[in-house]
Order: structure tokens, then sequence, then C-alpha cells
């Protein structure tokens, strides 16, 4: 029997997956990635909250989250694409001309 | 009419903005003219407030104007307000008046001068802050006006800043008064911590209906605090010293600051407040005594002096012990009545010495001066009529003030208070002809050169006088005795008490009555005497005053060196302060203070440069961070229960 | 819960956000034609302003009135108006000193004032959401905007670096928010705020461990929004490499919708367990100050220094969080007010010293600007009197309100710290001051080419520091109307 215990269990290993994937990866677009792994681990356990509270609301939120994930994807490639023209890369350990 | 009062304070603040901002682009002839306009609307608005002030029956003279609520938060209210009452209103009428007046007399005497806009920026500012002062409604906003007048004072003392003199007197005016305004500040203080409010209005009438008995202790605290401020503002004994030193300042600024206006705001303070003195005896007795003490001593030092505008200085310092002698007796009235002639006869004194000295390219000695009369003959006559009034010859101004200070001294106080104000009556009449016969009268000992320049002042300079003459020759009808306007147009302000109800019994008061008269005519005969004498010594008899100073070589070299009392303060103040200070600041404050203070500086400075690598500029540290930040709060919540 | 509650479906109550959002369209479209040259592109900024007008008017015309719609979804009460008339004052300030600037700069894009409409759009959503997903939603829209907006210099490395930081990071960021709003919804059952504060009074507490992990990710994700130690790290960074009028907006901005969030959320839903949440926002209130101000004195770039400047403004801020009082409530109101004029009034003058291709953003530029332009420097100087909180500016009253709601709730050991920063604090601003009129100039200021727009935004922020300095029980009195209606 999977339990809701299961789902959140599974959200929370992906979620965290997805934060080491940020402090680890050097690639812009990976470490973008990674945060889509971290939001879709949330809207994991939105759904089975939702499934198991029995209530529209979470599943209500996932939408909103995937629409507002893709309208921030397309702003987040647009930016890398605007640093890639200047800099020729996209990595991000190039990326420290601001600092102190 | 009321409700305009907020604009006699603004009028002046914008001819100070406009002349600090701009002043050095405009015109000189500008410049003079947005000062005296400024003054001038002020003055014609204080016209008109005192006019709908009158019209008002006696017990409604009482006029709030709620400015605004700066802070308000739990028990602690900052409001500002203005006041209008016969008392305030009197004030302003004067000081915008006569300050109007000098402000005139400024564009001629200053018109040489490089800090001409300078000058007139300071002294609209002056103006601002003394109306603050007066028009205020609580105890913080005239503390304000207090400071900022200090401040106005400072700068003009010291306006020729390049003498050190100008520099040295300026920098001592302030650090005297600082002593006296620790007074007033540790007063207000204790206010607001007895009767948890500083508004005027309601301090007073908590004071008089909170069942405070007469003596109460607090209250002599307060009011011998809020006497400490009015003794260095007013240049009483002790705190006096600042004030002939003050004199390096222009001299419309002496007439304006340090005679007719600035000076006289402790007497003010004290009549505002004179609900809370007639709550202490103990306090009245002290600014009696110490008013009496000034007035004679001050006017002894003057008896002496050579230099034109020190004998001013000290007649106003015995002046002002006058006023404060009335007030420590009750008769707040005859302090604030001898306050405003005062005002009109010592801002003619001085703009006339001011326009001697003009005369004379910068002369202050009166050992070079004589024989002005037929050179200067307008500056001359002025000066008479102000020395007539000072004297206290009737009908002049002085006299009717100064002769109900002394009936009520006699009446109110005692016989020894009398006998003093008395003496140093005597006294002023004489160094003030001195000083007309020394300057106007005999052989001139002129310098050749300064003879050749020696000019009668421009229109702007003597019109002024004229007014101020003629204010001198009419003032006093407003408080002639038995009729007097002023008593009873100030009578709301004082209560029942105008003529004080502390008397030492009721007798002396019905005693009293058949008196005046009588007392009239001793004050004219004891200034009679003094003119008297003064004209056997310097007119009919030149050679007599060196012979007496041989004589009576100690008795001269004390007055002459105003009885040692700079250097005594040299000596047990200053010195040891400075000597203090020299060990606290190489031992306490080098080595320990600052060792601590540069350390914790030098700290904190450290850390921040450790802080800044922690912005490495890398995202992976910084999402890092946010991560290490994350665990902490959850650590916290789960721990931290 | 899907009982078909359509009745409440209010379209009046968002009608400023939906004017907002019309002239957002209409800039776009009408930047469209001025491409083709049939209208000049300089109305842009003018319609922008209209736009702001009314919906002001229209925030204006609703006070008074608490109403809730959509659901339940959406309040219009006098908080959140208060808080958009904030918005609209500090998007409308900003496109007065943007005018000039995206000019000079080549990036005079239509794009520009319709981004600056819709993230304002965002930050009133934030205000005015009645539930978390609204919240949320608001969060994006205002934070996806200024993305852009940082790397709105397309062509500048340094303003595409700190697009991609605050964008990586904002992004990572609501990845811990939205988690903690998925935690606070599973445990509670609920998104509504009341909802959520009706579920736990009635537990008697936070009983469930989740919910306070939920909590805590909320303060994460909240916290990056309002630039908070340990999660201010982008906040220098960002502000050094955004165009100067896009740093002005969103130091003052999102900082602000950041706060209004954070306050309804924590005081209304979290309001009855506010022991759980206190220790932890008044241990980040001290981090925030202490190390906003300490790292701000060893700054050299004036943008940066006035990035850690506004970290440590967050940071008193937060203690009103703390005092968790009405009294906090409106000195949070009246602060963020006082800091949209000093902050958005410093940056203008930034701007105007600023030259194409030559930033003048090193604090040694400043040497000599009493002398050659001494206007403009008495306007700085008050404006850094404010920030350190000297009366009778703005800045001062504002951290007597503060400091005062501090100690009503009993934290007095806080407000002596916060204290304490603030005379750190005067340090650094003054540091500007005495450079600007003791030291001689280091460089020739070129003439100046002041726009009326410009000369109309700092008159507004020197008006606007003074009056609240001077005259603040007025605006005070209706930040207090402004708390009344919230719980």
């Amino acid at each position: 029997m999977i339990t809701i215990t299961h789902y959140l269990v599974l959200s929370a290993i992906l979620f965290t997956l997805g934060v080491i994937g940020v402090l680890i990866r050097r690639n812009a677009i990976v470490i973008f990635m990674c945060v889509e792994l971290m939001l879709n681990a949330v809207n994991l356990s939105f759904v089975a909250f939702a499934h198991y509270l029995n209530s529209m609301q979470g599943q209500l939120f996932v939408f909103f989250t995937m629409t507002v994930a893709a309208a921030e994807a397309a702003v987040g490639l647009a930016i890398i694409v605007a640093l890639f023209r200047n800099k020729e890369t996209v990595n991000i350990d190039d990326m420290n001309i601001m600092k102190w | 009419m009321l409700n305009l009062v907020g604009l006699i304070l603004l009028f002046p603040l914008i001819g100070a903005a406009i002349n600090g901002l701009l002043g050095k682009r405009l015109k000189k002839d500008t410049v003079g003219y947005i000062a005296c306009g400024a003054i001038g609307l002020s003055f014609f608005i204080a016209i008109l407030v005192f006019c709908g002030l009158v019209l008002l029956p006696p017990e409604a003279r009482l006029f709030e104007k709620q400015l605004f609520n700066w802070i308000e938060s739990g028990s602690f209210k900052a409001a500002a307000g203005l006041q209008v009452d016969p008392l305030s209103s009197l004030m302003i009428l004067v000081v915008t008046g006569v300050g109007f007046l000098i402000h005139i007399y400024s564009i001629g005497y200053m018109h040489e001068d490089k800090g001409y806009h300078r000058y007139f920026c300071y002294l609209n500012l002056f103006t601002f802050s003394m109306l603050l002062l007066v028009l205020g409604n609580n105890f913080l906003l005239m503390f304000i006006g207090w400071e900022a007048v200090g401040l106005c004072s400072y700068l003009l003392i010291g306006f020729w800043f390049e003498k050190k003199s100008a520099s040295d007197a300026a920098k001592k005016a302030f650090i005297v008064n600082r002593v006296g305004d620790f007074g007033f500040a540790l007063g207000i203080m204790l206010i607001f911590l007895t009767f948890h409010t500083i508004d005027f209005t309601e301090v007073f009438h908590a004071a008089s209906e909170g069942g405070f008995a007469v003596g109460n202790f607090t209250i002599t605290i307060i009011t011998l605090l809020l006497f400490m401020g009015a003794t260095g503002k007013s240049a009483q004994i002790p705190l006096y010293t600042w004030l002939p030193d003050a004199m390096e300042g222009p001299t419309p600024v002496s007439a304006l600051i340090h005679a007719a206006t600035m000076v006289t705001a402790g007497v003010y303070m004290i009549a505002r407040c004179n609900v809370l003195y007639m709550l202490s005896p103990f306090t009245m007795t002290v600014v009696a005594g110490i008013g009496a003490v000034t007035a004679l001593f001050a006017a002894s030092i003057g008896l002496v002096q050579n230099d034109i505008k020190r004998v001013l200085a000290y007649s106003t310092i015995s002046q002002l012990g006058y006023m404060f002698l009335a007030c420590g007796v009750g008769a707040f009235s005859a302090g604030v009545f001898h306050l405003m002639t005062h005002a009109f006869f010592k801002a003619l004194l001085f703009l006339g010495s001011g326009s001697v000295i003009h005369a004379l390219s910068g002369e202050q000695d009166m050992r070079k001066m004589g024989g002005l009369k037929q050179h200067i003959p307008v500056t001359y006559k002025t000066f008479l009529i102000g020395t007539v009034a000072i004297a206290g010859i009737p009908p002049f101004a002085g006299f009717f003030s100064k002769d109900e200070i002394l009936l009520e001294s006699l009446v109110h106080g005692n016989f020894v208070y009398w006998s003093i104000a008395a003496l140093a009556a005597f006294f002023t009449a004489f160094y003030m002809f001195r000083l007309l016969f020394m300057t106007f009268h005999g052989k001139s000992r002129v310098d050749h050169h300064v003879m050749e320049h020696l000019h009668e002042s421009p229109k702007n300079m003597t019109m002024p006088l004229m007014i101020l003459a003629g204010l001198s020759f009419c003032g006093g009808f407003l408080g002639l005795p038995g009729a007097s306007a002023i008593d009873s147009f100030l009578s709301p302000v004082f209560g029942g008490h105008g003529h004080a109800e502390i008397s030492m019994s009721g007798a002396a008061v019905h005693q009293s009555e058949g008196h005046p008269y009588l007392m009239m005519v001793i004050s004219t005969a004891i200034a009679v005497a003094g003119i008297g004498l003064a004209y056997q010594m310097y007119v009919k008899k030149p050679e007599l005053p060196q012979k007496l100073a041989g004589q009576y070589r100690l008795i001269y070299k004390i007055l002459l060196n105003k009885y040692y009392i700079d250097e005594i303060y040299n000596a047990l103040f200053v010195n040891s302060v400075k000597k203090g200070s020299l060990l606290l600041w190489k031992r306490v404050d080098a080595m320990m203070i600052d060792g601590s203070v540069n350390g914790v500086a030098r700290l904190v400075g450290w850390f921040g440069n450790i802080l800044r690598y922690l912005q490495t500029g890398y995202v992976r540290n910084y999402a890092f961070y946010i991560v290490l930040g994350c665990i902490f709060i959850m650590a916290l919540a789960a721990f931290g229960r | 819960m899907i009982n078909a509650s359509i009745m409440t479906f209010n379209i009046l109550n968002i009608l400023p956000i939906l004017v907002l959002a019309g002239f957002g369209m209409i800039v776009l479209v009408t930047d469209v034609l001025s491409s083709r040259k049939w209208v000049n592109r300089n109305i842009l900024a003018y319609i922008s302003l209209i736009g702001i007008i009314i919906a002001a008017v229209l925030t204006r015309s609703s006070t008074g009135t608490t109403l809730f719609s959509f659901n339940e979804s959406f309040v219009t009460d006098n908080y959140s108006l208060f808080f958009n008339f904030i918005f609209l004052l500090c998007a409308g300030l900003t496109i007065l000193i943007s005018h000039n600037y995206i000019k000079r700069e080549d990036i005079n894009y239509g794009e520009y004032y319709a981004l600056i409409l819709f993230s304002t759009i965002g930050m009133m959503l934030m205000a005015s959401g009645a539930d978390l997903l609204n919240i949320y939603i608001g969060l994006e829209v205002m934070s996806i905007s200024i993305y852009i907006l940082t790397g709105f210099k397309r062509s500048k490395l340094i303003s595409n670096e700190a697009s991609l930081k605050y964008f990586l990071l904002g992004a990572f960021a609501t990845g811990f928010l939205l988690y903690g709003i998925s935690l606070t919804y599973g445990t509670t059952g609920a998104i509504n705020l009341k909802q959520i504060a009706s579920f736990i009074a009635e537990k008697g507490g936070m009983s469930d461990p989740l919910m306070v992990i939920g909590m805590g990710l909320l303060i994460v994700g909240l916290g990056f929004k309002v630039a908070s130690v340990p999660f201010h790290a982008w906040v220098p960074d960002v502000y050094e490499g955004a165009p100067t009028p896009v740093t002005a907006f969103m130091s003052v901005g999102p900082k602000a919708a950041g706060f209004a969030a954070f306050l309804r959320i924590f005081l209304t839903a979290f309001g009855s367990s506010h022991l759980e949440w206190q220790k932890i926002i008044y241990i980040l209130a001290i981090l925030t100050m202490t190390l906003g101000n300490v790292s701000a004195l060893s700054q050299t770039n004036i943008k940066r220094m006035l990035a850690y400047s506004s970290i440590a403004h967050a940071g008193y801020l937060l203690i009103a969080l703390v005092s968790a009082n009405d009294m906090g409530v409106s000195a949070t109101l009246f602060y963020v007010l006082a800091y949209i004029f000093m902050n958005i009034g410093a940056f203008a003058i930034i701007i105007v010293l600023s030259r194409k291709g030559d930033e003048c953003i090193q604090i040694n530029d400043y040497a000599g600007l009493g002398f050659k332009h001494p206007l403009l420097a008495i306007a700085m100087t008050l404006f850094m009197l404010s920030m350190a909180g000297v009366p009778p500016m703005a800045g001062f009253v504002g951290k007597f309100y503060i400091f005062s709601a501090a100690i009503k709730s009993g934290y007095i050991g806080l407000a002596i710290i916060a204290v304490i920063n603030s005379v750190i604090s005067v340090y650094y601003y003054l540091r500007i001051t005495v450079i600007m009129y003791m030291k001689e100039p280091a460089r020739e200021f070129v003439p100046l080419t002041i726009s009326p727009l410009m000369v109309a935004a700092i008159v507004i922020s020197v008006v606007g520091t003074l009056q609240l300095g001077i005259f603040p029980s007025k605006v005070m009195e209706i930040a207090q109307r402004s708390i009344l209606m919230m719980r």
C-alpha cells in the first residue's frame, strides 16, 4: 500500500537532489534544470496532499506552478542566451565580475 | 487676525533662506531690501496680531495656534504650537519693531562689509529664533528658540572671525551660555517628570490647581534651574562675563541682540513662568537678590570704563539686574515694562554709539573723543534723549519704568533692595552722563586723520535713531503710575499678582499708597545728583577724575579691572578645567577611551573587511548560504522550542 | 469547496491592477507603432505615468472598506491599499528617474516601462493576496519582470551577470517558498490565510513538525525577497550590475512587497503561534542589521554601499515584524514609505551625476560636489542624513516608531542592538557628506543635463523626506488606520 508518506519522502528526496544539483553543477542551464527539479518535487507533494486531503486546491496550485515555471524557463533561457552572446560560456564559475 | 501669527515667524525665515542661499549672487541693495522687507512684513503682521488681541475682552486674551504634532508615542508627545497672549504680543512688537529699525540702520552701517549677505542672513535668522522663543507654547519650543538665538549670537559676535579677539569672545559667549543652558535643559526635564507635559498652559494650570504648596521643594528646584538658564542668557552674576566681550560684534548686533532682545529672554522666561516662581518664595529671593546685586555691581564697573561700547554693555547688565529685581519681588509687569523701555533707549544708545564709531572710523575709546556735538548733531541730540531716558529724568521712558521698580522693591521687597537699586540708579545717571560728556562735550581729543573724515551718518542710520528717540521719550506714558496701561494689559498673564501678593504685610501696601509721588521726587533727585556730579567732574573740572583716580588708586584699579572677575574665573575654572582636561585627555582619553573606541572602530572595520570576502561572487556560494540558512532555521525551529 | 461561489467574483476590487495591466499592453503596442516612426517613443513614459496615476486614484477611492473577492483569495483593505499606494509611488518615481537614463544608455525600449508596470502588478497582488496562491503568483509576476529589468542592458556583461545571478538564486529560493507552501497546505488543509489561522487555533498551536518546517521554508523564501541575512548574498552583486534606475526600483518595491506578504502571512496565518517564529526572525533581524551595516563600512562603490544599506534597512523592518503588534505594522508602513523617498532620491542623484559609459559610482567621485553643484549636494546630504536616522528627517521618525514598537513588545535588547547599529551606519552615510563638502574634487564634473522629469523626482523625494520627518503624524495616522482591518 502506497501511503502519503511514500509520496512525501520521494518528493523530499527529489527536492534534495535538486538542491544538491544547484550547489555542485557548473553549467547554468543544468543548474536551472535542477531548480525545475525542485519545483516538480514540490508539485508532487502538492498533488499527493491534494489527493490525501481530498481537496482541489493542491491540484490547482500545481497548474499555476507549472505555468509560472514555464514563464520562468522562457525568461531564464533568454537571460542565459544574452549572457552567452557576450561571454560565449554558460559556466557560472566564470561569472564573478562583481564581488566583495 | 490672530491666525496670521505663523506668518510673523515665516517672513524672517524666508529672508534668511534667500540671503543665505542666494545672497552671494544678489546685489547688495537687494539683500538689504529682502532682509528689511522680511522683518518689516513681520512687524506689520505683529501689529495686526496685537490689534486682534486687544479687540478681545481681557479674559479671553489667550490664543493658541496648534501647528502640528511632531511625534506622538505613548505618553510622550512633542507638539509645536504658537501662543499669543498679552506678554508674547508685547514681546513680538518689541522684537520686530526694534529689529526692523536696526535692520534699516544696518544697511548703512554694514555697507562696506564683505560679509553683507552673511550678516543679514544671520540677523534674519536671529529674529526668527527670537520670535520662536517668544511665541512657542511649550518649553521645548522655547528651548529650541533659546538655543537658536544663542547660536546666532555666537555667529554674530564672531562675525569678524579673522580678528582673534572676536572669535575668542564668540567662544566665550557660547561656552558661558552652555553652563546656563544646561540648567535650563535640566529644568525642562524636571518639569516633564513632575507635570508629565511641557505645554505652558497645562503646566501652569497643573501648578496652580495641582495642590502644590507654596515652597514646594520640586518647584523650587525647577525654578532655580530655570533661573540658572536665565542668568546665562541674560548675563547676570555669576555668568555675566560674556556680555562685555560680546561687544566685539558689529554694533547693530550689540544693539539688537545684546541689548534689546536676546539678553532679555531670561526676563521673559521668568515672567512667562510666573506661576511657578510665585510658588517658590526662596527662588524669588534668589532672583531679587541676584538682580539687585548685579544692578549695582555692573553699574559700579561702568563708572570707570573707557570703551564706549563697554560702558553700554555694563549698563545693559545693570539694567537687566533691575528687571530681575522686579521679577524677584513679584512685580512682573514692572519688569516687562522696563524690558520694553530699555529696549527702546538701549537700542538707541547702542545705535548712537555705532554712529559715533562710524563717524570716527572705528574709534571706540572715549579718551580719544570729545567735542563731537557740533560735528554730528543728529547723533548727539538723539543720544542725549537716550541718556536722559536711562538716567531716569521725567517724563522720559526710563523714568517711569525704573521708578516703578524702585517703588515695588520697597513695597514688596525691603529697604535693602531699594537702597541697592537707588545707589545703582545714581551710578547709572553718573556713568551715562560721563559717557555723554566725554564723547560729545569738552575739547576734542580726536586724532587729526580721523578728524578729516568726521561726518554725520547717512539718512538710513539717523532715521532709526530719531524714531527710537521718539519712543524713548514717550514710551513711558504706557506705564503712568496709577493709570498704567501696561499693567492692566499684562494682568491676565500675571494673574492677580502683577503686583505681588507675597508682600510682607498688608500694611506695607496701604502705607505705600501715599508714597508714589514722594518716591518719584526721590528717584528724580537721585538721577539729578548723578548727572550733577558727572557735570562737575567731566565738564567743569576735567582734571578732577585724574586726581580722584590717583587718590583712590586701589578702588579705581579694582573697578577698572572689573573686580578682576575674569581673572578669578580664569584661575578658578578655566585653568583648572584646562589642566584637568589636559590630564583627562592625555591619560584617560588618549589611553583608555580612545584606545577602546579606536579599537572597537578598528575591530568593526576589520570585521567588515572579513565579511566582504564572504561575497565571493559565485552563485554556488550564495546558494550554499541559502541552504545553510535554511538548515539553521530548521534547527532553530526544532531545538529552540 | 466547489460550491460555486462565483458571486464573489468582484472585478471592481482588482480594477487598479487591471488598469495597470491595460496600460502595460498599451505601452507595448505603442512601442511597436513607434518603431515604425508613427509615434514618438518619448510618450511611453507619460503613458505609463498616466496609468499609474489612474491606478492610484482608483486605489484611493476604495479606501475604508474591507472586501474579499475571488473566493476569498483576494482582499482589499486599508493595509493592502496603503501598500498599493507605496508600490505605485515607487513605480512612478522610478519612471521619472528612468526616462533620461534609458535614452542615454540606448536601452529605450517600450518593454522597460511595461515591465515596471507588470512588476508593480505583482507587488500589488502580493499585498492583496489573502491566500498563499495569490501571494505566490504575485511574487512570481514581480520577480520575473525584475529578472528581465536587471538584465536590460543586454550588451553589458555586468548587467547579464547580475541578471543571471538574480534569476538562478531567485528561482532557487522560490523552490523553498513553494515547498513551504506545500507543507503548510498539507498540514492545515488550506491555502487561505484565515483558514490556516483558524486551523492552527483549533489545534492549539503548531503541533505537527511538518508545519513548523513549512513555516521555516516560508521564512527562507520570503527572507530572500526582503534580503535578510543569510539570504542576502545576491543583493550587492545584483544592485551593482543592474541599470541604476532598476536598482532604485528593486531596492524599494520588491522589498516592500516582500514585507507586505511577510507581515500578512505571519501575523494572520501564524499569528496565534507567534512564539514559534519570533525567535527565528529575532536572530535574523540582528544578523541582517549588523552584517548590512558592518559590510557597508568598507565599500568604495556607492551602489554597493547602498545595497548593504538596504540590507541593514531590511533588518530594521524585521524588528517591526518581530514586535508583532499593531504599532510594528504601522511603523513598517511608515518606514517603507520614508525609505522610498530617501532611497530613490539618493539613486536619482547618482543617475544625474553619471554619464554614458561612466557610471560615476565610486564614492570618491563625489568629492567636491558640494562646491560644484550645491543643490544636488544638499539633496544628497538630506537623503544620507535621513537614512542615518538624523532628526528631523523621515528616517529618524521611522526608526523611532520601529524601536518604540520593539520596546512595546518587550524586546528592549533588540532595540538597543538596533540603536547601536544605526550609530554604526552614521559613519558610512556621513562619509559621503564629508567627501562632498570637505574634499577637493578629484575629477571634472561634466555640465549637468537634468530633465524636468528628473527634477520632479528629486523634488518629490526631498519634499517627502522632509514632510515625513517634520509632519509625520498625519501619515502615521493613516498607517495606524491601515492595520485595524487586518485581522
